[in-house]
């Protein structure tokens, strides 16, 4: 929860996006996916504990995601989070959108600079 | 349903999300421990690094929660843990809830059922009442009924209008029914063809009278209602089809209505056909209510522009015999003034209900700053826990709300008691309520005003509520935990919003203490108010009529009189009998008529109107009114026709100066009557009850010449109330020996009405009361202007006995005016009238109307009048008919 003055705040929905996309690889629990996250964005992007555990609960009510039984790499007992379809069509929609987004501020940006 | 599903899951969801995180914190301790860091160690960063967990596990949890639900269920519980620590407090604040959501229930029921329900017949807004104005008719039109129609009227109306689907007229009445069981009188209901259709509830058993049941000489059918049925038949369905003696009239009983049907406002037994003989109406005869149902889609407008364009159809289309002018109708100016059936049966009741729902209101409000003042108290002890809260972060509104939840549950827990409360209530009120008031049967707890004590409650519980919300969630939490800190009193802000609460209950507290404390005295002032008559609870009436169809002779009639006072004289207790044609606050007028007293002369030549009664030996003494000066009328007195009468005090002192001087004066109704002796005169009575000034009363012996027959003809009253006085009135082994001593003279008479008269006083007296709350009035108890509840019966009377005449018209006499046989079917109506008051009218306003009505004939020697007869308690029907032959 500590504000790290290195990371900046996501933009709404973000966390969700990067939930979804690492899901989309393979089914994970909790701390893979952060650890998967960090290790994937090269730790540029942050992902809180405290935000994290919510965001799937609200993902498991929209029905993005499905929790079932298992256990971790070390065998302890946990919830491995699954994307159902209605998550890949979320998903897909959201990485246009984000897409459309990223080449905007970069359009943006770049005028600025000269 | 998924809603609940999900509620059930919630616990497994909660699982999950404390399984994820313990394992998360469990890989990321022992990823720290493979770098070489103590468990001890490793487990506090991985939490440091993990942050708040009962936070993240709470916020991770909340997605599956109402939040605001969850809060509340929380505030419910603590609040009921709170009242239920303290009983006092709780039992205080509920039964004072209780009492005054039930009350307002109560009240609302009452108000529901009689004023907003719609009338319980299909369709009921397409009702009307068919009131005919009449500016021009004198004490014939009056405000509670308008004009009646006459039979002519309903055959014209209803054959021509283009505007209703059906039309019919009714007239309430009595009959007395023998073949079944013990002879019964029993009220019931006289219909034309188009009643049943116009109310339209369909027969629970059997059918409807049909075209062929109205033929004045076809089959004679009866209908029953479901009580009736009930009772008589214990709801066989084979009664249909059986024969009962109607009035000496054998009938064939050919449906049964179903349970709760009214005939309008009334409640019946039977249901005759009412069988117009065509060719006998006439245009006079105006005693008959008219009910319709318009066309889909007709305004009341349209109705009476169509009736309007009847009228004159009308008075082209009938006559009242030869020689008179079918137009002298135009001068009454009839207009039809219809309205809906329902605002008919409420009458004027509806401002009554309105007052007393306001008063219920204010009780309502001062039971809410009550239980406010209770709470602020009661805040007062939780005064530090609310400003700990406040200190540590709980916001303003967050405290109201709990306060609030509190109190919203102590009124919806107060609605609930008071819903048996209500109940009980209304038992009461149906069981001992006023008998004038309209659709008191309709009246129960639906789920309407389940509802309006729902709001209630709520309401209310906002209200008192809101007061130690306001005051405690405004304060700043560092003031009030300061002010609160062993100091034992309190601070200046909380005492001035306690004393404003006291002085707004007090105020209206002593708003209704003052009304009470006027009705009150006025009641006090009406009980002291001498009656004329004693000892009440001591005197037992009854009614017995003797139909013209089982002795026809009147004389025999009185003999059979006779023979009763006898047989009731004798059995053990009994002091004294005598019967009259009327006893006190029964509503029953027996005649008005105008009375001239010898030597005087009066303004226009027209004596004004007296009230008659007509009374057997003893009567007097039985009721317990005094004899001033004279003496009481004997048997001799009766059966020679001696020219005798007993006046009341007050007209001996109008007429003669004192009760003594008149004795041996002599006043008598028609130039051409003989003269009456005052042979006595007796303390006045308050005859229509006890906020009444006594009238000036005129006592003809039971038996006695008919002055409105051409020919000397004897006359006895055929309905009369027996008075009997006895230590053992009312109880039932009395009643039990009264009835066989009545069955051992004729075994065919049924008793009705059997009441004391202190039951009719105390009932007199209850309208009374209840009408002073309409009036508002509560200064003195003189000439205010009443609605009336009397008169009426006797125009009506008048008319439907008119309407029922079997006879034509005979002349009478020098005079020239022709008498109607109304006797065979006065009684008819007249029970009727003693049972179903009519509810209002204005008997001073009246009795105007009718002398003025009463002069023209008089005037005219020779227009024939169509003649109440004095012991038949008619008089107003002669008028119409005989006015219209000017």
């Amino acid at each position: 929860m500590a504000n790290n003055p290195n990371h900046r705040d996501l933009f709404p929905g973000a966390l969700e996006v990067m939930i979804l996309q690492s899901l989309r690889l393979k089914p994970m629990h909790g701390y893979a996916l952060v650890k998967h996250i960090k290790q994937v964005s090269d730790d540029l992007l942050p992902v809180e504990e405290g935000s994290l555990y919510p965001a799937l609960q609200r993902m498991l009510k929209e029905g993005w995601l499905e929790a079932e039984t298992g256990t971790s790499a070390k065998g302890r007992p946990t919830r491995i989070y699954r994307l159902t379809d209605a998550g890949i069509r979320h998903l897909e929609k959201e990485v246009v959108s984000v897409e459309k987004m990223f080449a905007g501020i970069t359009r943006v940006l770049a005028v600025a600079k000269i | 349903m998924q809603w609940f599903a999900k509620f059930f899951s919630r616990r497994r969801r909660y699982e999950d999300i404390s399984i994820s995180i313990q394992e998360h914190i469990d890989e990321r301790t022992e990823e720290l421990m493979a770098d070489g860091i103590s468990r001890k160690q490793a487990e506090q960063t991985a939490r440091r690094e993990f942050g708040n967990v009962s936070l993240v596990e709470e916020s991770s949890r909340e997605v599956w929660q109402w939040p605001a639900f969850d809060s509340i269920l929380a505030d419910l519980k603590f609040a009921f843990r709170r009242l239920r620590k303290s009983p006092g407090f709780a039992a205080t604040v509920l039964l004072t809830l209780a009492i005054g959501i039930g009350a307002n229930t109560v009240v609302f029921s009452v108000v529901n059922g009689v004023l907003l329900k719609p009338l319980p017949y299909p369709d009921s807004e397409r009702l009307v009442s068919l009131w005919l104005n009449a500016p021009g008719a004198g004490g014939l039109a009056n405000f509670s009924n308008g004009l009646q129609l006459s039979t002519s009227m309903y055959l014209t109306f209803s054959e021509h209008n283009r505007t209703f689907q059906s039309m019919g007229i009714w007239v309430p009445s009595n009959a007395s029914v023998t073949g079944v069981g013990e002879p019964e009188q029993v009220p019931s209901g006289v219909i034309s063809d188009g009643v049943l259709q116009t109310l339209d509830v369909p027969p629970a058993v059997g059918r409807w009278f049909t075209q062929a049941d109205q033929d004045p000489h076809g089959a004679k059918t009866v209908m029953l209602s479901y009580g009736y049925w009930q009772r008589r038949f214990g709801g066989d369905r084979n009664a249909i089809g059986r024969v009962i003696q109607v009035d000496a009239q054998s009938r064939e009983i050919v449906g049964v209505m179903p349970r709760g049907f009214r005939l309008v406002d009334r409640e019946f037994d039977l249901l005759v056909p009412l069988a117009l003989d065509r060719a006998n109406q006439k245009l006079a005869g105006f005693g008959f209510s008219g009910i319709a149902r318009l066309k889909p889609g007709i305004q009341v407008a349209q109705a009476d522009a169509d009736i309007a364009r009847l009228i004159p159809v009308w008075m082209d289309s009938w006559s009242n015999g030869p020689g008179t002018n079918p137009h002298f109708y135009e001068r009454w100016r009839i207009s039809p003034g219809f309205r809906s059936l329902k605002q008919q049966v409420i009458g004027s009741i509806g401002g009554v209900l309105w007052v007393v729902m306001a008063t219920v209101g204010v009780v309502m409000l001062i039971v809410c700053t009550n239980v406010a003042n209770l709470l602020l108290v009661r805040a007062e002890s939780r005064h530090q826990e609310l400003s700990i809260r406040a200190a540590l972060g709980a916001s303003r509104m967050r405290i109201a709300r709990e306060l609030l939840i509190e109190s919203v549950s102590l009124g919806l827990l107060g609605g609930v008691i008071a819903i048996g409360v209500a109940v009980a209530g209304l038992r009461l009120l149906i069981a001992f309520g006023p008998t004038d008031l309209p659709r008191l049967c309709e009246i129960s707890l639906d789920a309407r005003a389940l509802g309006f004590t729902l709001a209630l409650s709520v309401l209310s519980g906002l209200l008192f509520g809101s007061i130690s919300a306001l005051r405690y969630a405004r304060t700043k939490a560092s003031a009030t935990m300061g002010s609160t800190t062993r100091t034992a009193s309190t601070g200046r802000a909380r005492q001035r919003s306690r004393n404003a609460l006291v002085t707004a209950q007090v105020s209206m507290a002593l708003v209704l203490l003052v009304s009470a404390v006027l009705m009150i005295r006025t009641f006090a002032a009406l009980r002291n108010v001498e009656p004329g008559f004693a000892d009440p609870q001591h005197v037992q009436t009854m009614n017995i009529w003797i139909p013209d169809l089982l002795i026809s002779d009147p004389q025999t009639a009185t003999h059979v009189q006779n023979n009763i006072v006898d047989q009731l004289a004798a059995i053990p207790g009994v002091t004294s009998v005598g019967f009259a044609g009327a006893v006190p606050m029964e509503n029953v007028d027996p005649n008005w008529d105008g009375i001239h007293v010898e030597g005087k002369t009066y303004e226009g030549g027209e004596p004004p109107l007296r009230l008659f009664n007509f009374v057997s030996p003893a009567y007097f003494n039985a009721m317990g009114t005094r004899l001033v000066a004279g003496r009481d009328f004997t048997w001799s007195d009766l059966y020679d026709l001696r020219p005798r009468v007993i006046v009341s005090e007050n007209f001996a002192r109008e007429s003669w100066g004192s009760a003594s001087a008149a004795i041996g004066k002599r006043l008598r109704q028609f130039d051409s009557s003989p003269w009456q002796d005052v042979v006595g005169v007796v303390e006045d009575v308050r005859v229509h009850g006890v906020d009444e000034q006594a009238p000036a009363i005129v006592y003809w012996p039971a038996m006695h010449n008919d002055p409105y027959t051409p020919k000397p003809t004897i006359d006895a009253p055929r309905f009369v109330t027996f008075a009997i006085h006895s230590d053992r009135a009312g109880t039932e082994s009395f009643l039990k020996q009264v009835q066989q001593a009545v069955w051992s003279v004729n075994a065919s008479l049924p008793l009705a009405s059997v009441n004391t008269m202190q039951e009719i006083y105390s009932q007199s007296l209850a309208r009374t009361s209840f009408m002073l709350v309409h009036a508002g009035d509560c200064r003195h108890h003189g000439a205010r202007p009443k609605p009336d509840w009397h008169l009426r019966s006797h125009v009506v009377r008048g008319f439907a006995t008119h309407s029922r005449n079997r006879n034509p018209p005979r002349a009478r006499g020098t005079e020239g005016r022709a008498a109607l046989d109304v006797r065979s079917l006065r009684a008819y109506v007249d029970w009727s009238w003693r049972r179903h008051r009519p509810r209002s009218g204005s008997r001073a306003h009246a009795t105007h109307k009718i002398s003025a009505l009463r002069h023209q004939p008089a005037r005219s020697p020779d227009v024939p009048r169509c003649a109440g007869h004095p012991g038949h308690r008619s008089c107003a029907c002669k008028l119409s008919a005989g006015s219209s032959r000017r």
